[in-house]
């Protein structure tokens, strides 16, 4: 069957995904009208682009509706239980690079590390008889990092946008989200703790191990590993 | 994957060995609130329990055990001493593909009894006793010889809290006695502070950081840049206290060897002594009970990792050869009924037995 490479639909990050996989002999382009999402590859007649939001990509890839696909690793991280058993990171793409880090209000001068974030909620919830919230829609990777470092008594909070202004907002007292220079943070009168990055996230070419991966999709991937000059660590097990 | 009928008869059978023991059934809902559970467990528990949205009672969740739901019934108008049984299906979360089910039949036995080395003889021993004719391994521990261990070292009371606090996270506990005992040093930014609060107040550090956001006031921070000026002056704790904690939870022996190697450790934690005698009430209880203590493996680390309401004798069952979860586990919580009975408590000690388990090892067995 067609081998069906997923990549993100608009943006900065199709660009520079059309941009990476041009430069090595694989040159993609959207067709049709302006708006219309579909999208053709020139030169690899096995293959088909298939044209989605970045935050769908881990999904189809795991469902094995797509071969390969283009996203985040943190959204691979955030939104597949086990992810390593569903899909494999074939190559980083050197773009959409993105921390996941633990932040908190400026002026908590006690607080800089992990421990202190944990003996900081113990304290709080001595003194307000609740739980420090942090906001974040990264539930899975902060509750996963959190749990490895053993800190307790805190609660996560949904925040799908924003997440900085949360404390301001008095939604939180603190936070786990994105940054890529810090900027978003400190105009916030947040910082980030030290030991506090959960994930550094790029831009990443996975592999789904569950599609289909008949002979001639193995064909195809054997042919487009060749014009990446990428190793292709998922073998043709049938 | 529908609970198999194999495994309903373990259940049926079980249970009625419960009643036969004097057990009063219980039911539990389903549906239970998820505050309560939260506000126990964590959010660990999110992460593990099925958590949905009624638009008049909030949030609730699918019962992920049966033990907190008994334990509010009996607070809230139990009789006293009192054994409890139940049966039924909780629900977890699995995450991955390892194929385990998310819910599962439960058959559970409790005792809420002020005698507590006898109750947990009969406890374990009723359990023992419907896995006799399987291949399965016990394994047991005590949370309070470590709990006590921890409250006789000769530090600060606030360090002896944030060890309590961590018994349950391993890596977490290691890192804080590492850190008490001067074996690790303080990290720099720490010793920055501690530096900045000797020249400057922390009202003034504070504003010059940033305006004060959030719920965390000002006064919370600044109680707890005082509490850390002080912690930097403790003295650490002492070397050989720190080696005897080290020693005591490497113990891993058969429960009568286990039990003198802790009681050699009393020499040098003599707030042991308590613990100590504890335990050996409880292998003669068990004894009596006609357990064979003198094979029962015994761990000070076992049950460390498990939820963190077992704060006393805890014990697990294991498939002897296949990898299979754990096919029953229990222990004691008894701080577990003063959070939940508002101001009363009583000591209680429980278990549950997976009858999904017991099946398959039977029929693997067969």
């Amino acid at each position: 069957m067609t081998l069906r490479i997923g990549v993100p639909s608009k943006g900065r990050l199709m660009d520079k995904t059309f941009d990476w996989f041009g430069q090595r002999r694989v040159p993609m382009r959207l067709a049709g009208a302006d708006r219309e999402y579909s999208g053709v590859i020139d030169g690899l007649p096995g293959a088909a682009l298939v044209l989605l939001s970045a935050s769908e990509v881990p999904r189809e890839l795991a469902a094995g509706r797509i071969h390969l696909g283009v996203t985040g690793s943190d959204l691979v991280r955030e939104t597949l239980p086990d992810w390593a058993s569903a899909v494999a990171e074939l190559a980083p793409l050197g773009f959409g690079y993105a921390d996941l880090v633990i932040a908190v209000p400026a002026f908590w001068i006690d607080v800089a590390t992990l421990d202190d974030l944990d003996a900081a909620c113990a304290a709080f919830r001595l003194r307000h008889g609740r739980r420090l919230r942090i906001a974040t829609k990264y539930h899975r990777l902060t509750r996963d990092f959190l749990k490895a470092h053993g800190v307790a008594d805190y609660a996560l909070v949904d925040s799908q946008g924003a997440t900085e202004g949360t404390v301001r907002n008095g939604t939180a007292e603190a936070i786990a989200d994105i940054t890529s220079t810090g900027e978003t943070l400190r105009a916030n009168h947040l910082k980030p703790l030290d030991g506090g990055v959960i994930h550094r996230s790029e831009a990443t070419l996975f592999l789904s191990r569950v599609a289909p991966w008949d002979a001639p999709a193995q064909a195809t991937l054997g042919q487009l590993a060749g014009r990446l000059g990428i190793e292709v660590p998922f073998g043709p097990e049938g | 994957m529908p609970v198999s009928p194999a495994a309903w008869a373990e259940a049926d059978r079980i249970f009625a060995a419960f009643r036969a023991a004097g057990a009063q059934p219980v039911e539990a809902d389903v549906l239970q609130p998820a505050a309560v559970l939260l506000d126990l467990y964590g959010e660990d528990i999110r992460a593990r329990a099925y958590v949905t949205h009624d638009p008049v009672r909030g949030e609730l969740m699918l019962r992920p055990d049966f033990t907190v739901p008994v334990v509010r019934a009996h607070m809230d108008g139990g009789a006293e001493p009192a054994r409890y049984c139940y049966r039924g299906l909780v629900f977890r979360q699995q995450d991955g593909r390892g194929g385990q089910p998310s819910e599962y039949l439960q058959v559970g036995y409790e005792a809420f009894d002020r005698d507590a080395p006898a109750a947990d003889a009969e406890v374990f021993a009723l359990i023992a006793a419907q896995l006799a004719d399987l291949p399965v391994r016990p394994a047991t521990g005590d949370i309070g010889v470590l709990t006590a261990a921890v409250q006789g070292l000769s530090t600060t009371p606030a360090r002896r809290r944030a060890l309590l606090r961590h018994i349950w996270r391993p890596k977490r506990f290691r890192a804080l006695l590492d850190r008490f005992a001067g074996r690790t040093p303080p990290h720099p930014a720490r010793l920055r502070l501690i530096a900045e609060l000797a020249r400057t107040p922390a009202a003034a550090l504070m504003a010059a950081a940033g305006p004060a956001i959030g719920a965390r006031t000002a006064e919370d921070v600044e109680i707890r840049a005082a509490a850390l000026a002080e912690d930097a002056k403790a003295p650490p704790i002492p070397a050989a206290e720190a080696a005897a904690l080290d020693d005591l939870m490497a113990v891993a022996d058969t429960a009568p060897r286990a039990l003198d190697r802790i009681a050699d450790i009393a020499v040098d934690l003599p707030a042991l002594i308590p613990a100590v005698e504890r335990m050996a009430a409880r292998l003669g209880a068990l004894r009596v009970a006609g357990v064979d203590v003198e094979a029962l493996p015994f761990e000070a680390a076992h049950g460390r990792t498990t939820l963190e309401y077992y704060d006393g004798f805890v014990f697990s069952f294991h498939a002897a050869v296949h990898a299979l979860p754990p096919v029953a586990s229990g222990g004691r919580y008894d701080a577990l009924t003063a959070v939940l009975g508002r101001g009363r408590s009583i000591p209680a000690v429980g278990g549950i037995l997976r009858p999904g388990i017991v099946a398959q090892l039977r029929e693997a067995g067969a």
